[in-house]
């Protein structure tokens, strides 16, 4: 059972799309999995055959437990299927680390019944937090009241351990909206695009500037990662957000990034999500703008190190060497972890999305 | 088309883009994404499967008349009026 989620800890079969001697290749989706929040499309990291179905559909499992065993092409040896986000626990001695342990004493967890998402599937203190959790929600919570409840444990989570820093700057989007107005006049109504797409690349090429807030923080450490997974907070019409990510922005056109977005929001809202899209955003942006928000104080999702917030583009009185006119203006804020990066390269990044934008034929 | 085709047309739309909306109860001039609390891709989303289905080229620069119920099936009618070779 995959983590599709900072604080997910169980999950439940809702179907097989493949069954025992299927060919199977990296990035099919091979199963179903209902979460607190949505149904995620489960895909596999292997190529290889179904050797065999462990879990049936109906079946409630923690995180990390196998659902499936895949022959691996090549390879004699079966593996469980999504061993990447959580790998089985070895046999033998309970592995913990010293935190883990303690706490599990405090708490009154027992370790042999945990499923650690650590190194080699070691215990660590987030998955003794989790399991004391579950122990004090005893009843089941409701399909409704799962998506406030995962919610309420990612956020409670990021309030809890993240020393947030929040920074905002206004920028003039004059340049930006007649450069995209020009395109769009070029473009069929099918492939036009709007500016939350030019801003999601303006946020992936600044990121490549300031790398250091695209990443996780995890084991006290800031893991900044190579690619750019955009996690993008998409407001469900039943209620309730998912955020899952674009994957790899930085290397996407912002007509592909429009057409990925599209894609993406009318798969959330369909229900359809794929377990890749939940589990890699490496920083996530808002935008409010649609609602008429004109600044957004985000709350990182955990252990992502930023979140990117952008408002309603108004009209602004807006006084440019020495003359005074009215200009289109935005509002972007940076929620960030102090523990990963300081102000001064927060404020860095800010300076950088104004910049592109005010180069958007650049972008 | 009859304006009444036009307005089933844009309901049908609506009742794909937003199910739970009942297009019925939108007043005509309110404003549309509030009534039905769509985004900026819904609204494309609507008008793209507007355009699909009615042929209707719709010029960003346009959607200053498309802010309401009425509005949107007034431009929408006049559209389809100016189109050459139209059968109505």
């Amino acid at each position: 059972m995959p983590s599709l989620g900072a604080d997910m800890t169980e999950g439940t079969l809702v179907q097989w799309n493949v069954k025992p001697g299927d060919p199977i290749k990296r990035g099919d989706i091979i199963a179903v999995v209902g979460t607190e929040k949505a149904d995620i499309e489960v895909e596999v990291y292997e190529t290889g055959t179904i050797e065999k179905l462990i879990a049936r559909p109906g079946d409630k499992m923690p995180v990390g437990t196998p659902l499936a065993m895949i022959r691996v092409e090549g390879e004699a040896a079966v593996v469980a299927a999504a061993p990447e986000t959580a790998p089985p626990k070895p046999a033998g001695r309970v592995r913990a680390s010293p935190m883990a342990r303690k706490l599990a004493q405090e708490l009154g967890v027992d370790l042999e019944k945990l499923q650690g998402t650590g190194p080699g599937g070691a215990i660590e203190r987030d998955d003794v937090e989790q399991a004391a959790k579950q122990v004090a929600i005893a009843p089941p919570v409701e399909p409704a009241a799962g998506m406030r409840h995962a919610i309420a444990l990612a956020m409670a989570r990021s309030n809890r351990e993240i020393p947030h820093y929040y920074l905002s700057t206004q920028i003039d989007m004059t340049k930006a909206l007649h450069w995209l107005e020009q395109c769009n006049q070029q473009r069929s109504i099918e492939k036009r695009v709007l500016p939350a797409a030019l801003l999601l690349k303006a946020v992936a090429n600044g990121l490549v500037e300031v790398p250091e807030l695209n990443g996780f923080w995890t084991d006290d450490q800031l893991k900044v990662s190579s690619d750019i997974h955009l996690g993008v907070a998409i407001s469900l019409r039943r209620g309730g957000l998912m955020i899952p990510a674009i994957l790899s922005a930085h290397e996407k056109s912002i007509e592909d990034l429009m057409a990925a977005l599209r894609d993406v929001i009318t798969r959330a809202r369909a229900g359809r999500l794929r377990s890749s899209e939940i589990t890699e955003g490496t920083i996530t942006v808002t935008n409010l703008g649609d609602l008429g928000v004109e600044t957004v104080y985000g709350v990182i999702y955990p252990p992502q190190l930023a979140l990117v917030g952008f408002g309603k583009i108004v009209e602004r009185p807006w006084a440019d060497q020495g003359m005074l006119g009215v200009r289109p203006v935005l509002t972007a804020t940076l929620a960030a972890d102090h523990r990963a990066t300081d102000t001064h390269r927060g404020a860095q990044f800010l300076q950088t999305l104004d910049s592109l934008l005010q180069e958007p034929e650049k972008l | 088309m009859s304006e009444t085709k036009i307005r089933q047309a844009v309901f049908d739309t609506i009742r794909q883009i937003a199910p739970e909306a009942d297009p019925r109860k939108i007043g005509v001039n309110e404003n549309l994404r509030e009534a039905l609390d769509i985004d900026s891709f819904d609204f494309l989303n609507l008008l793209i499967s507007l355009h699909k289905r009615l042929g209707v080229e719709i010029p960003e620069a346009d959607y200053g008349q498309l802010v309401t119920l009425s509005g949107l099936v007034r431009y929408l009618s006049s559209k389809l009026a100016d189109r050459p070779g139209r059968n109505s």
